[in-house]
């Protein structure tokens, strides 16, 4: 059932994804220190981490969650995080076969270097080479988190190491590479100057969705 | 600051685990397989560098709602310079997170 040019897909997307996940790796440890920190037992870390598997929703929530926000407050801005993948989800959907719940279980597999390496650039995903890209990055993302978890003291404070420059340099990896498509620049500058111009006005997470609006000018070209 | 209860914990985890899975569906549940329209298409090919230079761009300038360059700005600039002339991203990273503990050392923000 599994095609040669799957599997040689499926195998590429291993090797895109490697290096994505020895970030991953240094994010989930930063992860588990923080939530070890904020109360988590290292079991609740690794739980969070094996079924979420996804670094902006798990910070903003445990941060919401530290600060006495409430499991509520906590879960809805992970969910504003997540928000980008609905659009993610959208533009995937017509590359995934099958009926619903099979559908359902290949869109897990997204996360954003998966998503962006696998994306053929006009419109269609190879989906065995977003399979591929995310199984190395699911260890990584559980073996980082349980060393942050376990080995938080040594780790010590995550500021101070400079670990909070990892998480946008890792987005402006995928930007760039995003960015060497024609026709990409000026859209992506008007995005990031609009969810910038809105990071005051509104929660987290939403100027993320509304850039992702400015994409609909793909209607009028 | 108390620290949250074990059962907080457990419904914050299981939550935030159900909605993302349940976002992550969305789309190809909803849309499923169907052929979409040329400029629905249109419109997906723009949506990558959209939202990654929205996440790049509130991730290194905004913490919460407040609008900050500090010492990360300068350590992820440095970073880009880099992936620019085709360097490996975890040199990338690497850098980044060096140029920041640096300037933080420094006594920078």
């Amino acid at each position: 059932m599994v095609h040669a040019d799957h599997r040689a897909s499926f195998r590429r997307g291993v090797r895109l994804g490697v290096p994505f996940a020895a970030v991953g790796l240094l994010l989930s440890s930063s992860f588990g220190v923080l939530a070890v920190q904020a109360g988590f037992t290292p079991l609740q870390a690794l739980v969070m981490s094996a079924l979420v598997h996804a670094g902006a929703a798990q910070f903003a929530a445990t941060s919401i969650v530290v600060t006495g926000g409430g499991v509520v407050a906590g879960v809805v801005a992970a969910s504003l995080m997540n928000a980008r993948f609905l659009a993610m989800g959208a533009a995937l959907a017509p590359s995934l076969p099958g009926g619903p719940a099979l559908r359902a279980v290949q869109a897990q597999t997204v996360v954003d270097p998966s998503w962006a390496v696998a994306n053929n650039g006009d419109g269609t995903f190879d989906r065995w080479l977003l399979f591929g890209a995310t199984a190395p990055q699911y260890v990584g993302w559980i073996s980082g988190t349980l060393l942050g978890a376990f080995g938080g003291d040594l780790i010590g404070d995550i500021e101070r190491l400079g670990l909070d420059a990892i998480y946008p340099t890792f987005f402006l990896a995928l930007l760039i590479a995003e960015l060497r498509r024609p026709g990409s620049r000026g859209i992506a500058l008007t995005g990031a100057l609009l969810a910038l111009g809105l990071v005051p006005f509104v929660p987290a997470g939403i100027p993320i969705l509304v850039a992702a609006a400015v994409a609909l000018v793909g209607l009028a070209r | 600051m108390t620290d949250p209860s074990p059962t907080t914990l457990w419904l914050l985890i299981l939550g935030t685990a159900a909605a993302t899975m349940a976002i992550k569906a969305f789309g190809p549940v909803v849309l499923g397989g169907r052929q979409l329209p040329p400029a629905a298409t249109r419109v997906l090919v723009l949506l990558p560098p959209v939202v990654l230079a929205a996440l790049v761009a509130t991730s290194a300038l905004a913490d919460g709602s407040t609008l900050e360059i500090d010492s990360s700005t300068a350590g992820v600039a440095a970073a880009g310079v880099l992936l620019v002339q085709g360097r490996h991203l975890l040199l990338a990273v690497l850098v980044a997170a060096a140029v920041t503990a640096v300037l933080r050392l420094l006594g920078l923000p």
